[in-house]
């Protein structure tokens, strides 16, 4: 899950760590009242989960209660790269004398964190990592010692941060490698990190992703999960319990687990079609979650086929069959049904189904013949 | 042969006593694998289906002589229970818990090299291993399973783990043992030490490998092949459609930017010489092309 900025530096704050003066705002008189309390000039900063913020006119100074009002006026309902405004961060604006970048994340080759320090930060790291690799300390961490103050004392000079930022850095780097790990991100990263003219060190932006196989001992992460602006289709699947991704093709899916269900997606654009969602229906699954998974897929109005691919192993196949039929009971599935149906039970599966096949419900043998079949009723 | 497990490993199943734990547990023993034990803290002195159920793991591997343990409990206790495992004794524990947390993963990693160099895990979130005819541990339905080989399959998926044992066991071709690695950011096993117990047993003339979208392990399976394999391997990377940004079930299975994706696996693979198909079925043909030709 990934926070917007006001909710990284709200989660940064909660482990020490030094951001801005700022609060949220969703309307222009809050706005305003954030700026009055914070004092002059502010940064009025659009909160959406996207890149390029700035370019977009959805960052302005302001530096009187006039410039807030027109600002937070532009910015709240301004439509960035698909995302639109709804909610502001307020902060007092701050000078800058440096820039520096810090994130940890996992090294997943080397199955240990990876710390990466910058005294050039301000841009992209990945603009910095291309033209000029050597301006980037990369710490590789054992999660087993975690961070002490003293490697982070060593890890700040080797990235020549400015002698009167270094230890005021140090201190800070371990507490986001607290939040980091105590705070259970995949992703906790400042950029940039500033140095002000008085010789103080702060987060000026927050960049945090958690992770969301951590929830069940962050009960704090709900307000998080509240602010989730979601497709309306994934928010019915995970209302289900479903693993669902909205895509933008006709041909509709359904599969037991991950893997297989990517292949499915990949099958079907092999033979010319284009699926219309990733679902995973996970292992497990009973004639209930099949039913609902085929209801999700049914109120996507682009769908002109779904396909259902199975290849059962904890998911009995015969649970699946009865899953269909009482869809098929609870609703009208508007499109054509092609399935594959495999593995455990399988046989007793298309048993169940055999008096009820006809030209909307059909079974194939293969995985190949039956995206063949479904691109077929799609494209027609 | 086989790797990794065969007709003489000991197996007991942490969770035994748990739904999941019990069923797999059973389907496991049914299918001819040595299920000697159970664990649940509390519940020592019990039995399951007559399978004698202990406190703890040394306990059951004391009275056992078990060196292999199916860990079947729940995310925020899989961690101390796979820890649990490598201090009792056990050498080769399987882990299908899903959801863990990713620093519970990192930290149980870690530990196992630094305290337990011996012991390996597979998973966590993996289907398990099977050595068909001898030994199965996990959830993998042992029917679409064909024993006496010549090929090794190894796969990050676990329903592209049975499409691959199927596409096979269909054509009669049968396998040595399937190894799904699962799909989470730190697996225990990845690519590389299965490639390399294959390339090592004389009975496995081939090798199947299933990848995925997201991290690199595949793009360091293909260095390693390029310099080390001298058997043939035949490969299929999923999610060649997915979509940047977004978790395709598996918590591994993300393309980041331009990193992860099944195009630059499936151009490592290539150029390793791997034979690359573009879908599960083609996989499977390829693969009876080259054992018809050994």
């Amino acid at each position: 899950m990934d926070l917007f900025e006001y909710q990284g530096k709200q989660y940064f704050s909660r482990f020490g760590i030094a951001v801005s003066p700022g609060d949220v705002a969703d309307t222009v008189e809050e706005a305003v009242a954030v700026a009055e309390r914070v004092g002059y000039p502010v940064v009025v900063k659009a909160q959406v989960k996207v890149g390029g913020r700035g370019k977009a006119g959805g960052v302005k100074l302001a530096d009187n209660i006039d410039e807030v009002r027109l600002h937070a006026g532009n910015i709240l309902g301004l439509d960035i790269k698909g995302h639109v405004v709804h909610r502001l961060w307020i902060e007092r604006s701050s000078d800058i004398a440096k820039e520096y970048y810090a994130s940890f994340t996992l090294d997943r080759p080397n199955k240990m964190h990876l710390g990466m320090l910058s005294a050039q930060g301000g841009v992209e790291i990945e603009v910095v990592a291309e033209e000029n690799p050597d301006a980037i300390a990369f710490l590789s961490i054992d999660p087993v010692r975690g961070l002490d103050l003293g490697t982070a004392r060593r890890w700040v000079a080797d990235a020549e941060l400015d002698e009167v930022a270094r230890e005021q850095t140090a201190e800070l780097l371990v507490k986001l490698y607290d939040c980091y790990t105590t705070g259970d991100c995949d992703l906790a990263e400042i950029n940039p990190l500033i140095l002000t003219p008085d010789n103080k060190v702060h987060a000026l932006d927050a960049k945090v992703t958690l992770d969301e196989n951590a929830s069940f001992r962050h009960p704090e992460w709900e307000e998080f999960r509240a602010t989730e602006t979601e497709d309306p289709r994934e928010k019915m699947a995970k209302e289900k319990g479903l693993n669902y991704i909205g895509l933008d093709g006709t041909v509709g899916i359904i599969a037991n687990g991950a893997g297989l269900a990517m292949s499915t997606l990949d099958v079907v654009n092999q033979v010319g079609g284009s699926a219309a969602n990733f679902l995973d229906i996970g292992g497990g699954a009973n004639a209930d979650v099949m039913a609902s998974a085929l209801e999700v897929i049914n109120s996507d109005p682009k769908v002109k086929v779904i396909f259902v691919n199975i290849f059962g192993g904890i998911t009995r196949v015969d649970e699946v069959a009865k899953g269909v039929l009482e869809a098929l009971k609870r609703v009208t599935i508007s499109s054509p049904i092609v399935l594959r149906l495999d593995g455990t039970n399988a046989v007793e599966g298309r048993a169940i189904l055999a008096p009820h096949l006809n030209e909307k419900l059909i079974t194939e043998p293969t995985m190949l013949d039956a995206a063949r079949r479904a691109v077929a009723f799609a494209n027609a | 042969m086989s790797i990794f497990v065969d007709e003489n490993t000991k197996v007991i199943v942490q969770g035994l006593t748990g739904g999941q734990g019990k069923f797999h547990g059973l389907r496991n023993r049914d299918y001819g694998t040595k299920i000697v034990g159970g664990v649940t803290p509390g519940k020592g002195g019990t039995d399951v289906d007559g399978i004698p159920v202990f406190n703890t793991v040394k306990e059951a591997v004391e009275a056992t002589g078990a060196t292999a343990s199916f860990v079947s409990v729940p995310p925020r206790f899989a961690a101390d229970a796979i820890m649990e495992a490598a201090a009792g004794g056990i050498k080769f524990i399987v882990c299908i818990t899903e959801g863990i947390p990713a620093h519970d993963e990192a930290i149980v990693f870690n530990r196992l090299v630094e305290e337990f160099p011996g012991v390996r895990l597979l998973g966590p979130n993996c289907p398990g291993i099977i050595s068909p005819g001898k030994c199965n541990i996990g959830i993998t339905s042992g029917d679409i399973a064909l024993a006496g080989g010549p090929v090794g399959i190894v796969s990050r998926s676990g329903t592209l783990t049975y499409q691959a044992l199927h596409e096979l066991s269909q054509q009669g071709i049968g396998q040595t043992t399937c190894v799904g690695i699962g799909g989470d950011p730190v697996p225990g096993t990845n690519f590389i030490d299965c490639l390399a117990a294959f390339e090592a047993d004389p009975e496995t003339k081939a090798v199947m490998m299933i990848g995925e979208i997201g991290g690199s392990e595949e793009e360091r399976a293909a260095e390693w092949i390029k310099h080390n394999m001298t058997k043939p391997v035949v490969s299929y990377v999923a999610g060649v459609t997915a979509p940047a940004g977004r978790k395709m079930g598996h918590a591994g299975a993300i393309i980041s930017g331009s990193k992860g994706t099944a195009q630059a696996k499936m151009d490592a693979l290539r150029e390793a010489g791997v034979h690359v198909c573009l879908n599960p079925t083609e996989a499977g043909q390829k693969m009876v092309e080259i054992v018809k030709a050994l």
